[in-house]
């Protein structure tokens, strides 16, 4: 198939950036949407022009790396789906497609559409962690047992690759589903109680601090978000955050 | 040619790393603060180093070219991590993962190593329970296993089809809370590319920050390389985009030994190739293996059929597929090790009963175990009289709770549906036993310089089992590291801060920028991918799941042309000191394009089949065995270590002989 690709392209974190046009024939359907970006980038560096940068690294939906918003929504068009597993067959022949980074006051542009989220780090920095030390001591991993359904739930929301999805989708570009999941995995399991007061005020504060907005519960991180991570994490952090809260 | 000492502890291997860690020196809290050490790469190895070292009060450097630690390529391991826990009572034991370990890797791995990672896998899954790291439980609460290739013992814990990713956000964690105490100091979207050796130790780095280009020196007392395999010599992999082995490469050149490069595994289970703009290849995870048979047709008649789309491989009958580790092993079956299932894929590809366009797929079929699963429900939930629909339908659910994301996945990625349909699988270059050269120390031949997890050549020999990968980064990281590190940095309490402002350090970085000028301002007409794509083919053609005297020849001829067109007609565009992803490619690249020529070396060195490393001349005539690959323990019973002369062809051989005192070395049988 033939297609027009419309791009972000921006120099450097300084640089005003710009949308602009590029032609792309002979896209296989087969072709994963990051391997329709290698045809164009070959393309560009034939022609001798700058190849548009990315970030892309696993290429099988896991890492995170990728992060790109395609006509309108992050990582494309296809639900539970990341950029890298996106298929050119959920295009047709002569589309235009949009496609720019990832926007948030906290993820600030480094170039074209590559984007700064170290802000996720920093978070997961202020209490992402059980402070267990690594002696080979510990408890036998039998000992505690912990109820299939609490160990269910506390996989799904650990399962956050932690791409950004939910902040660039969200209209107040909040992090809560991001830091909900994190929050709910300990909170869902017997090692994460010790800390869990401290954990949700800490990282709510520096979430806070990175300059994410708020929820106000429209839902879209949700519907965006890759790896289906549930709503029902941010309910479990507001009430973690506001248990907390009370002495 | 020399011989060279792993330095393995005298006495029963059963006791050599009780005692090693009881004598062994250690350095005092207050003298812990006074050590720096460098950790590049965050994968498993990496990420549990530095922050089990950092725990331990060490000043803690970590370098990722990743945008996060995070999101190293362990991330993406799927089915699971082995542990001698025996939680199943199965007969398992310490002995036994050891035993499985060193005959899956056919032999050509250092017992002592193999015993020590048998012992410490049982700390590592109680250490990552700790941490919340969510694994799979039954309904009791308990922890869930499952059976991997090559072993009789359900051994592997999960965390859904997504292992690597909970044990490496684990490990994320760990270091996160260091990364809070100041205690390590991250430095995202670096890449290391040189090694500096002062005094003849490694005393640090030169890295480069991806996002402004610029090129920074870091100093150390010790440099450990957590900087995982080189399985993009094939161009086409399992490994992550930019997975590369350039800084193994460039200790390499700095004098450490290569050791085992020819052992690389293919992965039997991969989704196989659709196209030339492919840019890689996706796993599917061993763990199908215990419910998936794996088939093609019998009759060449229906392999035209399902070639041209008159037939579907639904409509084969029974008697007319050919279960090929079924009827050849009888003993495994389906759960062959990685190297057996792959080269009998092959076989039956090469014999003409591939079942895809390219000829190069073979069925991975899950309708069998549907059936069961569904009716073993129907009878829990008391439904006597169930219809075949129902039971089918009751299977899907637990198939479904078993692997879904990985069915999800293959049907992302392929449009088809594998609860209707057989998967499509063919063999895909997946890891690379080989790597840097460590004694039991887990140090390099350059003093101070440690390699961790794929990135060493120890634990896995020339075939590693399912499951074990995972859980010889962690044990490095975790447990054995910390100990042997420790060791060494006991003689240096004295030395105080290492310098950046001397000539060994002026000299790398130098070194570094003309490398990176010259390849900018190549003004050449080829992209990198176009040299990229070009070596892997030499590589997978000559150097892949068969070899053989003559094709080896030939790719170290074609590979040293192909290296000296890149240097010529490379083209890279944008600038040297910028955020330029071509650069980075190109750099990586180059270093494949030497490797690569070593890799081939090796395996025309090795005149055996063992492992993944296959050549033709040495096989099995006549008896039980035909066709099985040979291994020749009379001749090939050493590790190869190579070290750098200036270029790859020009590279010297040396010997680790390895000994055998725990284990019969028998011909490796899964019949």
């Amino acid at each position: 198939m033939n297609l027009t690709l419309k791009i972000w392209r921006q120099k450097s974190a300084n640089d005003k950036g710009k949308m602009v046009d590029y032609k792309v024939a002979g896209i296989s359907e087969h072709m994963s949407f990051l391997e329709m970006m290698d045809v164009l980038n070959e393309q560009l560096i034939n022609s001798g022009e700058e190849p548009v940068s990315f970030d892309h690294d696993c290429r099988e939906g896991i890492c995170g790396s990728c992060s790109m918003f395609i006509n309108g929504e992050a990582h494309g068009p296809v639900k539970g789906t990341t950029t890298c597993q996106l298929h050119m067959r959920s295009f047709n022949d002569g589309d235009t497609i949009y496609i720019e980074p990832f926007r948030a006051k906290a993820f600030p542009v480094i170039k074209d559409l590559v984007v700064n989220r170290s802000s996720f780090d920093r978070i997961q920095h202020s209490g992402g962690f059980i402070s267990v030390n690594t002696s080979g001591n510990t408890q036998d991993a039998n000992a505690t047992p912990i109820p299939k359904h609490d160990a269910d739930l506390a996989m799904d929301a650990a399962a956050c690759i932690g791409c950004g999805a939910c902040v660039a989708t969200c209209k107040n570009s909040s992090a809560m589903l991001f830091v909900g999941a994190k929050v709910s995995q300990y909170a869902l399991l017997p090692q994460g109680q010790v800390e869990a007061k401290e954990r949700a005020q800490n990282m709510v504060a520096q979430m806070d601090a990175e300059g994410f907005g708020n929820c106000t519960n429209t839902g879209a991180c949700e519907v965006e978000c890759p790896k289906g991570i549930s709503l029902s994490n941010i309910a479990r952090m507001n009430r973690e955050f506001l248990s907390g809260a009370i002495k | 040619m020399s011989t060279i000492d792993g330095k393995v502890p005298a006495g029963p291997i059963k006791d050599k790393w009780t005692t090693y860690k009881d004598k062994v020196n250690l350095v005092n809290p207050a003298n812990k603060r006074n050590i720096d050490i460098i950790v590049v790469g965050t994968g498993l190895a990496g990420g549990s180093a530095a922050a089990t070292l950092a725990e331990q009060g060490y000043n803690v450097k970590a370098f990722c070219y990743q945008d996060s630690p995070r999101r190293a390529h362990s991330i993406a391991a799927q089915g699971g991590i082995n542990a001698a826990k025996n939680y199943q009572g199965d007969g398992d034991s310490t002995y036994r993962l050891f035993y499985d370990t060193v005959k899956g890797g056919d032999y050509r791995s250092r017992e002592a190593n193999v015993h020590r990672l048998a012992e410490v896998s049982t700390n590592i899954i109680d250490q990552c329970v700790a941490q919340g790291v969510p694994f799979a439980r039954d309904y009791g609460g308990l922890l869930d296993n499952r059976s991997f290739g090559g072993v009789l013992v359900s051994r592997t814990f999960y965390a859904k089809g997504q292992t690597g990713q909970q044990l490496l956000l684990g490990a994320y964690s760990a270091m996160n809370r260091q990364i809070a105490r100041g205690k390590i100091q991250m430095f995202n979207r670096h890449e290391m590319l040189d090694l500096v050796i002062v005094d003849g130790k490694a005393r640090g780095i030169i890295a480069r920050n991806l996002v402004t280009g610029e090129i920074e020196r870091h100093s150390a007392h010790a440099v450990v390389l957590g900087t995982g395999g080189y399985g993009n010599v094939f161009f086409l992999s399992t490994n992550a985009m930019g997975s590369n082995t350039t800084a193994a490469w460039k200790t390499h050149k700095r004098g450490a030994y290569f050791a085992n490069p020819c052992y690389t595994q293919i992965h039997p289970t991969c989704i196989p190739r659709s196209g030339d703009y492919q840019s890689k290849l996706t796993l599917m995870s061993e763990s199908l293996r215990n419910d998936g048979r794996i088939w093609v047709p019998g009759r060449k008649e229906d392999v035209e059929a399902i070639r041209s789309g008159k037939l579907k491989p639904t409509e084969i009958a029974e008697e007319n597929r050919d279960y090929y580790l079924e009827r050849r092993y009888p003993a495994f079956g389906n759960l062959v090790p990685r190297d057996v299932a792959s080269r009998a894929a092959k076989e039956r590809c090469d014999a003409g009963f591939g079942v895809n366009a390219t000829g190069e797929a073979v069925y991975l079929d899950f309708a069998a175990a549907i059936v069961r699963y569904g009716k073993e429900q129907a009878l829990l939930k008391g439904e006597n009289n169930a219809t075949d629909a129902r039971i089918k339908e009751l299977g899907k659910e637990i198939v479904k709770a078993k692997y879904g994301n990985l069915f999800d996945m293959y049907k992302q990625i392929t449009a088809d549906n594998p609860y209707q349909t057989p998967m499509m699988i063919y063999p895909a270059v997946h890891y690379t036993m080989g790597g840097l050269w460590v004694d039991y120390n887990l140090m390099t031949s350059v003093q101070g310089c440690y390699a961790i997890g794929e990135a060493n050549f120890s634990d896995h020999g020339a075939n590693r089992l399912g499951a074990s990968a995972l859980m010889q980064g962690l044990a490095d990281g975790y447990f054995v590291l910390p100990y042997t590190i420790g060791d060494y940095l006991s003689n240096d309490i004295r030395t105080g801060k290492i310098s950046t402002d001397t000539p060994e350090f002026a000299e790398a970085e130098e070194n570094v920028k003309q490398r990176l000028e010259s390849l900018v301002g190549n003004n050449g007409t080829k992209s990198v991918d176009y040299y990229h794509k070009k070596l892997g083919n030499i590589m997978w053609n000559k150097c892949g799941m068969s070899r053989n005297e003559q094709g080896l020849k030939e790719a170290i001829a074609e590979i040293a042309e192909l290296r000296d067109d890149f240097y010529k007609n490379v083209s890279v565009p944008g600038g040297a000191y910028e955020l330029n992803q071509e650069l980075e490619k190109a750099g990586r690249v180059a270093d494949f394009l030497e490797l690569g020529e070593l890799f081939a070396k090796d395996a025309l060195d090795r005149n055996e089949s063992c492992g993944g490393h296959f050549r033709e001349e040495s096989v099995e005539v006549g008896g039980p065995q035909d066709g099985e690959a040979l291994r020749d323990d009379e001749n090939y019973a050493y590790v190869s270590a190579w070290e750098y002369k200036g270029k790859p062809s020009d590279a010297v051989l040396h010997k680790e002989e390895l000994t055998f005192n725990d284990i019969k070395l028998t011909q490796r049988s899964y019949k």
